[in-house]
Order: C-alpha cells, then structure tokens, then sequence
C-alpha cells in the first residue's frame, strides 16, 4: 500500500475554550493537490501550522511522509516546504540573499544554479538584487512560491498561494506548481479562497468550517454532491448552511 | 542564519557604527575620568582610575554579547521571519549556537575600537592583565549569552512587549556585578545576590590582578560554576518557553 504524504487523525486544538480544530482527520496520497477550503477562521491555517509542528496539537496524530511530527518533525521538515503571504521574508535582505539563506538552512546541493534556475520559472531575474521589503505585494508572493521550491520538497504547503497576484501573474504561478507537480510527484496541500484555482489544481478538496471537516471529495463530486456548477457555489451551501436542504451532511 | 546577519550588517553601514558606538563612548566618558583622577589624585586615584577603565571594557564583553544574541532573535521577530525559519529543518539549539556566533562577530566588531582607543588615548592596556584575561572574557560571554535566552524566553512568553529588555536587563544588573567597586561596598544583604552572579567574581579577580598580582583562582572557579548552573537553568527555561510558544502558536504571530 502507498504511503499517505499526510495522515491526520483525531486533530484537535483548543485556545482555553476555544476550539479551534475539532477532531479533523484526513489522508492526503503521494502525489496528490488538495484544497482546504473555509471561510475565515474555519480552522485552515491552524490546521496547516499543526502539520508543519510549529503548533503542537491538543490531540491527535500528525504523520508526515511517514514521520510522526510529535517526535521526528525534523525528518519532515527537510522534505518539505511552506509558504503564506502572512510569514514575511526578512525584508532588508536582497531577494537573492534571502533564497540563499534558505538554501543554505535546507543544505540544497548547487545553490547558485537552483536559484538561477528558479529565478527564470518565476521571472524575478530582475528582483534578485533589490531588497524584499521594496517589492510589490504580487512580487513578494513570487519571491515566497520560490522560497517554498527551493528544497525541491516532497511535500509543499502553500497557503493562499496566489494571493495578491494579477490574473495573469496568478495564471503563471497555478501553471508553474502543476508543471512542477508533474516533474517532481510532489504534494500539496492548498489553503485557497481562489475557487476556480482549487478546480484547476486540486485532486480532491477538504472543506473545513469551525474547525471540522464537513465535506470532501474530488471538486466533481462536491459539483455533482451539491447540484452546482462552480465550486464557488458549493463554498457559499457550506458557508450559509444550504446543505442540509439538499440532503448534504452539514 | 549567520550568513543572513552577515548579509543584513554588510549593505548597512549605521548597523556597524552602532555596534562600537556606546562601547567607545562608555570608555571615553570613563577614561576622561581616570584621566581627571590621575591629574588629581597620584598614583593611587590613577589605580582607581585604571580599575574603573578596566571594568568599563570588560562589562562590555557581557553586555554586548547579551544584546547580540537578543537583537540576532529580534531581527526575526521584527521581520516576522519566524515562522518561516522554524518550519525549515532548523534546530531550536541550531538557531542559538548561530545567534551566539553572531553575537561574537557583533561584539568582536565592537568592543575592538573601544579596546584601542584605551590605549591610545588614556595609556590603558587590558592585556597587560595577562593570559587570564581570555578566562576573564570567556566567563563574561557566557554569563551575556545565558542572561540572552532569559530574554529571548521572555520574548517567545510576551511577544515583542518584552523587546526592551533585550537592551535593559543587563545594565540593572551592574550595580551587583562589583564592575566599578568590590562586593564589600554593597550592604551585607546585597552581597548574596552579588555572589551570585558570575560577573561579580570576575571583577573581584580582575581588581585582584590589577592591585596585588595576583590571580584568584578561587574566584575565577567560582564564576565558571555559577556560569555553568545559570547556562543549564537558562536553557531549561528557554527549552520550555519554546516549548510553550508551539502550544500557544506564538511562532506565526509573535511579531505582530
């Protein structure tokens, strides 16, 4: 049997009597695009800090790419990467200078070379000399989707990786991940309220709201599921509980 | 991440000049004074005066190192980098062993000019305390470097609230350290606390060159031990406040 890059089970978290997450489990396949989609404090970016161990559950398992993040977050870490407009690069650092760091923090082989050559993927040759605090909102995203690539990870966590950008900046950048998917069988799990990018990109979709799971399946299954032409559409049931009306568990 | 402050301190010449800023005005405003005491007093006011232009250069060895460890911390925090650098496979002791390097290269490149211009201007020369001199210094960081992730605990515990410190503690600490007079200045019940302190050994034993020739091992034993059992409750402290931040996920939103 193939090993889950992500198996999630009973993940809770609390803040005094605040729940959070409540009990979500999930498994994300080798190779596969998942969206974790919700509204705002639906519980997504908890979710996403607790498998990248910098928030440490209040129950429940993390396993990532077969290490248990309670005790070898290390192992995985290495092999994985992350990137969030809300996580700022240091911003007097050249653009260059801040993807070396990286580098150097992931000991990636032929540093000068990866970064050239993601430079040119994501057009930000002309960025690479100017600090990363002078750039615009579009480029740092840019800049961070090339922080998050430049360990060639296993796994990639992006959270609402598009934001900010142009529609064809964001194009670009949707063309580059499922180019690199392709190349590398890496997984991602996507944080997005870009819907028509969820439909482009992901496999299968988690829809999360306070804090629980309450629907899943592949972006043509919640289509079909909710009788919608737009994954959009099927959000906005979710979010205004329509889907009891439509015999959908809510 | 020592080359990322490298980077930061290389296109940033304010940053440099503010590394030897206060060590060269604190032994210039010390040494007019010995230099005024001498002019006043004879050899024995220039013994005095000698002790105090000591003490000044060697306190720098801790308050520096202190701060360069709390900024190096802070440099993440006031970019909101955190987050970024503790999901990379970046150890937490990894993380400290390069904010203590950096610290190193902060305070090599700031109490340098401070130590010259003791020489060249008021005739001091802190070698000629001797070899013991490099202990006197080890000691000196360490007890910087311990009272630094006391900080930096205080800052994964309250945020950047506690960032003050980071450039405060330290000098409430001097009126206990013996840097400027010995420990029997200090009223009796102070001089526990005083003791406690690895500082406070080390001046006893500089003073302890500077007037007798002598070398007080004794006391030299003594700030070793003290730094040893401060370091290990410093880090236990540190360990668990880090700990702490990962259950509160202090780590994404500390800088904000």
């Amino acid at each position: 049997m193939a090993m889950d890059a992500i198996r999630v089970a009973g993940l809770t978290k609390r803040y005094g009597e605040t729940l959070a997450v409540d009990g979500v489990a999930f498994a994300v396949p080798m190779g596969a695009t998942v969206g974790l989609l919700g509204g705002n404090g639906a519980g997504k970016t908890t979710t996403i800090a607790m498998l990248l161990g910098l928030l440490i559950p209040s129950a429940g398992s993390v396993h990532v790419l077969g290490h248990d993040m309670a005790r070898d977050r290390f192992a995985a870490l290495a092999r994985m990467n992350f990137s969030s407009p809300y996580v700022a690069l240091p911003h007097r650092l050249s653009v260059a200078e801040n993807l070396r760091v990286y580098g150097h923090l992931y000991n990636v082989p032929e540093l000068d070379g990866r970064i050239a050559a993601l430079a040119s993927e994501l057009e930000i040759e002309a960025l690479l000399d100017r600090p990363a605090g002078e750039l615009s909102a579009g480029q740092k995203t840019r800049v961070a989707l090339a922080k998050s690539l430049i360990n060639r990870p296993d796994l990639l966590l992006l959270d609402e990786p598009t934001a900010s950008l142009d529609p064809d900046s964001g194009d670009m950048m949707r063309s580059l991940l499922e180019r690199y998917r392709a190349e590398s069988g890496c997984t991602i799990l996507l944080a997005s309220h870009n819907m028509s990018e969820v439909e482009r990109l992901c496999t299968h979709v988690l829809m999360m709201k306070k804090g629980r799971i309450v629907d899943r399946g592949s972006p043509d299954e919640l289509l079909g599921r909710y009788g919608r032409e737009t994954l959009e559409d099927v959000f906005l049931d979710i979010a205004r509980n329509r889907g009891a009306s439509l015999g959908v568990p809510a | 991440m020592i080359y990322r402050h490298l980077a930061l301190y290389r296109r940033s010449w304010p940053r440099l000049a503010e590394l030897a800023y206060w060590p060269v005005l604190q032994t210039s405003i010390w040494g007019f004074t010995s230099t005024f005491l001498l002019a006043r007093g004879g050899s024995a006011a220039a013994a005095v005066g000698g002790m105090l232009l000591g003490g000044v250069l060697l306190w720098e060895f801790a308050l520096r190192s202190q701060m360069g460890v709390a900024v190096a911390f802070l440099e993440e925090l006031w970019s909101r980098n955190l987050g970024h650098v503790f999901v990379s496979p970046l150890r937490p002791w990894e993380l400290v062993a390069a904010m203590i390097s950096v610290s190193t290269l902060r305070l090599t490149i700031g109490v340098t000019p401070a130590i010259l211009l003791s020489y060249l201007l008021y005739a001091f020369n802190l070698f000629t305390l001797g070899p013991v001199l490099v202990l006197f210094v080890a000691n000196l960081m360490i007890m910087g470097w311990w009272v630094a992730l006391g900080v930096v605990s205080l800052i994964l515990r309250h945020g950047a609230g506690a960032e003050s410190l980071a450039w405060s503690v330290l000098f409430g600490l001097t009126p206990f350290s013996a840097v400027f007079y010995p420990v029997s200045a200090l009223p009796a019940w102070l001089r526990p606390v005083s003791l406690a302190l690895p500082s406070s050994h080390v001046f006893e034993g500089m003073r302890a060159v500077m007037q007798l020739g002598v070398i007080r091992w004794d006391h030299l034993a003594a700030a070793a031990a003290l730094n040893v059992v401060w370091m290990a409750a410093a880090t236990l402290v540190f360990a668990r406040q880090f700990r702490v931040a990962r259950e509160r996920g202090a780590l994404l939103v500390i800088g904000e």
